[in-house]
């Protein structure tokens, strides 16, 4: 049932669970979720009279919670951007000195994974990478979401963070490095 | 020769921009004669794959996790008391 705009009140109702989830797999964190859902709701009040028909109400709501969404990213990426600029993060550092030898060989060797999705009971590769991903340094992690969920394209990053090219597949790299450790420690693999 | 340190970062970047060709040809090199790469390879791009079609299975998912009743009156009140200035 699709819902009418004159009943803002009915929003919640029909599409608060909807965007809650959507804000929550990309933040992983229940109180901005929540936040993040109420800033919309209220910025769709202001906006209605501009909505343009064409495409669901839903399909606007989220519209304008994924703008919310890559605004909190921004607002975040830029309260830790003080703390060390640009420069590598200490422990993200020691994350690839510590994958390699001196000589640039794996330190450890790497196990074979398989084809997780067939070994593994359904959705416990999901719940693994979950976890792994909140105990990512944050900064990485919210990259990482940012480049592989929200689709966004590297220049269109680095422009909205005010990163280089270089910088950004640092971070990638540091984070893809990062998770397969984590994942590997905690079980993910065909042996 | 690359070092595996070298290759996995190329493997890493080939993830977000294209590499160049004698780039692709080092790491093509490389990954042949290494399997510790190789699984890299395959492991981040395997990362990549279940982020995102996990995350989209979880917009599907109607059964949840769904918004807690007291975020729910909230957003509800703060919902009415705006509407009501705008009149």
């Amino acid at each position: 049932m699709e819902s009418n705009l004159d009943s803002p009140e009915r929003w919640v109702e029909e599409h608060g669970n909807v965007l809650f989830r959507y804000a929550l797999v990309r933040l992983r964190d229940e109180h901005i979720a929540e936040e993040l859902v109420q800033e919309t709701f209220l910025a769709a009040l202001q906006a209605r009279e501009r909505f343009a028909g064409g495409s669901s109400v839903r399909t606007w709501l989220i519209g304008i919670l994924k703008h919310k969404i890559l605004d909190q990213f921004r607002r975040e990426s830029r309260m830790v951007a003080t703390d060390d600029d640009e420069s590598p993060g200490y422990e993200d550092n020691c994350l690839v000195e510590n994958s390699f030898s001196s000589a640039g060989r794996w330190s450890a060797t790497l196990s074979d994974w398989g084809d997780p999705e067939q070994t593994m009971e359904n959705g416990q590769f999901w719940t693994v990478l979950q976890y792994c991903l909140d105990h990512l340094p944050k900064r990485l992690a919210r990259l990482f979401v940012l480049r592989e969920v929200m689709e966004g394209g590297t220049e269109e990053i680095c422009k909205e963070l005010a990163i280089t090219p270089t910088n950004l597949w640092t971070m990638l790299y540091r984070a893809r490095l990062g998770l397969r450790q984590c994942l590997e420690q905690n079980g993910v693999s065909t042996a | 020769m690359l070092t595996c340190k070298d290759a996995s970062r190329l493997v890493s970047e080939s993830q977000d921009r294209p590499l160049g060709i004698w780039e692709q040809l080092g790491l093509r090199l490389h990954l042949w004669m290494c399997v510790n790469c190789r699984r890299f390879e395959w492991q981040i791009q395997l990362l990549r794959k279940v982020l995102r079609k996990s995350t989209s299975d979880a917009d599907q998912d109607t059964r949840g996790p769904n918004l807690t009743p007291e975020a729910r009156e909230r957003i509800r009140k703060a919902l009415s008391e705006r509407d009501e200035h705008s009149h």
